[in-house]
């Protein structure tokens, strides 16, 4: 066979590159990330060693149903967030008897602190294509489309690099393995719209439309694309394909948990000492990530304070929850989710509430605009938050800021807009003391939030290093070497910046409406 | 207007989109094509567009106005962008953007009048690990701090 020539001609050829071990930590599995940075992505002979292409050949002696049968088996859910099982979700459109079907790869990787898919698509981008050639054989589909964000050039570039080699060596295009079987992939690149991740917003773009989501049902497994049933899968989800169909569905659940089995890719970034992206079974509590793998907080005096996941649309984890599993029917229960897999870590210093606005403020600027809950709803919950932060704050607002995130919740379109109060929800459950700090004590914690800060001081745990002199934009801190530094009030612009720099956490901030 | 339609980016365009017409769906990357050629997609040329692609000019405007990286108005030759990840976020990515605003004299979203730099609010661009990320055309400066901003403008000038 072809393949197997391949191979041998390579692997004489590098020598022992692949037997690098390029785990950081003794928890991490390599699986998903298996071929990253280890192969040249432009380079399909490399891909082909690592026995790439196998999986494709394999499937494509089964059945369609054999095929699906093997991915429902291995409990495969969706990668972007979802957790939807793939295989069900194939059988879908296997049923349905339309003469075109098509399959699209979702790498519109919107959420804000998520980088997974991007370093799939960039370093292994052959890995998706074959994922995506498996998934379009089992459900009877010839046309596929990668649709891939507009800020990451580099990985359309190498994608589009690795569809002409695949086309070049017959993995690609008419008679695929000498079956009667074709299939052929184009790119689309996005334009800069974080709702185009959701499918239904995705297949209006593709089309040629602005970016708005569909009622659903029906759903593009029976009505997609141009109106043809279109299963639309995510970058991670279609790199386990391979993997699954090679190795089998015990080999996969060998992985992880029961109910989420595999391995999960996560982006860990924020205030953790060793930020990256890693990969671990699923099923590994969070301390082990934010410790272990991620060595504990960047900066020892700080203290951990929450975890984000799920991005605009998760929710925060805090301290009590450091021993849940890593699972999706877990983090929904918590009041977050899975996501994509962004997950930035907080330290005491960032502010709850701040946070909250920030993901609104991302939530009002991508919201489609089509459904009213969630054009008119999360601006109104900005409104408030920005009133919290402010310091025009009152109770009330925080009671009507819930009520209305619910609403927004129950009544939105898509799940761009049922997800959006998520972070609202799961911060005012588990920081609603800080909450009412900003409105009945008009102080913010944390020292983010400018308004509620009336000025900085200088306390006797001052050691006089003179770091925040140093850093101090406006040169307002004086103070001799080794005795008590003072911040001139005046010239003051309250930046935060010696609060942040300060080695001794000698800087306290002063409460109340400026 | 005149300097950016030129008869030899028109042509270019019109190769374009008779490459894109082959394909179901050539709104998009037709567009894409147009940004990329005239670095803004002008009314102009989103008229002619939708003449050569059989679709009205309403519905062209309104795909336009919809995506962020469509502009109807020309960039500056440097584009700024300092991402507002969550990451960054939390990293101080915001205390960047006034600084760049105060260096450069100009509103978030502006172009500076010798039509040097723009700066372009910018979403997650993926480089988490390295937050605060600030991106000036395609380099990317990891780790930024309010002091270096002046020193890594002052190489585009």
């Amino acid at each position: 066979m072809f393949l197997e020539e391949i191979k041998k001609r390579t692997l004489d050829k590098i020598g022992d590159k692949f037997s690098k071990d390029l785990r950081k930590h003794e928890k991490e599995v390599r699986v998903v990330l298996r071929n990253c940075d280890l192969i040249d992505p432009d380079c399909i002979e490399e891909y082909i060693a690592r026995d790439g292409y196998v999986a494709l050949n394999k499937a494509l002696n089964y059945s369609k149903q054999e095929v699906i049968d093997r991915i429902k088996e291995s409990g495969l859910r969706g990668r972007g967030g979802g957790g939807f099982p793939t295989g069900v979700k194939w059988q879908f459109a296997y049923e349905n008897d339309a003469k075109q079907k098509y399959i699209i790869c979702n790498a519109d990787e919107g959420d804000p602190g998520a980088f997974m898919d991007r370093s799939i698509l960039e370093k292994d981008p052959h890995v998706v294509i074959e994922g995506m050639a498996i998934a379009a054989y089992a459900i009877g589909a010839s046309h596929g489309y990668i649709y891939v964000r507009a800020e990451y050039p580099l990985a359309a570039k190498r994608i589009q690099n690795a569809i002409n080699q695949a086309r070049e060596n017959g993995l690609l295009g008419k008679n695929i393995f000498d079956c009667d079987f074709h299939f052929d992939i184009d790119i689309r690149l996005g334009a800069g719209a974080f709702v185009c991740g959701e499918e239904t917003a995705l297949i209006s773009s593709i089309e040629g439309e602005r970016g708005m989501s569909r009622t659903k049902p029906p759903f593009p497994a029976a009505k997609g694309l141009w109106q043809e049933p279109t299963i639309i899968n995510n970058v991670e989800t279609l790199a386990n394909v391979p993997l699954i169909i090679k190795n089998g569905p015990s080999w996969f659940k060998g992985y992880g948990t029961e109910k989420s089995p595999g391995t999960k890719v996560f982006a860990l970034a924020g205030k953790v000492k060793h930020s990256g992206l890693i990969e671990v079974p699923m099923g590994i509590t969070l301390g082990e990530i934010i410790n272990e793998i991620g060595g504990g907080m960047a900066q020892k005096r700080r203290h951990f304070k929450a975890v984000l996941t799920g991005g605009p649309s998760g929710g925060c984890l805090t301290e009590k929850h450091l021993d849940a599993s890593v699972d999706f029917d877990t983090l929904v229960e918590l009041g977050s989710m899975m996501g994509s897999g962004g997950m930035i870590v907080l330290d005491d210093h960032d502010c709850m509430v701040d946070i909250a606005k920030f993901y609104l403020d991302f939530i009002v600027d991508e919201s489609c605009g089509k459904c009213t809950p969630c054009r008119e709803g999360t601006k109104q919950m900005y409104h408030l938050l920005e009133k919290i932060t402010d310091g025009k704050g009152r109770l009330a607002d925080i009671c009507q800021l819930e009520k209305l995130a619910k609403l927004v919740k129950k009544a939105s379109l898509c799940g761009l807009g049922q997800t959006a109060p998520n972070p609202v929800l799961s911060t005012l459950e588990n920081f609603k003391d800080e909450y009412i700090k900003h409105v009945e004590n008009k102080t913010c914690p944390a020292g983010r939030c400018k308004a509620l800060i009336s000025e900085f001081v200088i306390t006797d745990a001052c050691i006089g290093c003179g770091i925040c002199a140093k850093k101090c934009p406006t040169h307002c801190i004086t103070g001799l070497k080794k005795e008590i530094h003072i911040i001139n009030q005046e010239e003051c612009i309250k930046c935060g910046t010696c609060y942040e720099v300060c080695p001794k956490d000698a800087i306290m901030i002063k409460g109340g409406v400026q | 207007m005149n300097e950016i339609i030129t008869t030899k980016k028109m042509k270019e365009l019109d190769e374009c989109i008779e490459r894109n017409k082959m394909k179901k769906g050539p709104l998009m990357p037709t567009l894409q094509d147009a940004q990329r050629i005239f670095g803004c997609v002008p009314k102009e040329v989103q008229e002619h567009i939708g003449k050569k692609l059989n679709e009205s000019y309403a519905k062209i405007k309104g795909v336009v106005s919809f995506y962020t990286m469509f502009s109807t108005k020309p960039k500056g030759k440097h584009i700024v962008g300092v991402c507002t990840g969550t990451a960054c976020y939390v990293k101080g990515a915001q205390k960047l953007v006034d600084k760049v605003c105060e260096v450069l004299k100009i509103p978030y979203g502006e172009t500076t009048k010798d039509g040097l730099f723009t700066i372009a609010p910018t979403r997650c661009v993926g480089n988490c690990g390295e937050a605060p990320v600030v991106m000036i055309d395609e380099d990317q400066y990891g780790r930024v701090t309010i002091d270096q901003i002046e020193e890594i403008l002052n190489k585009y000038k």
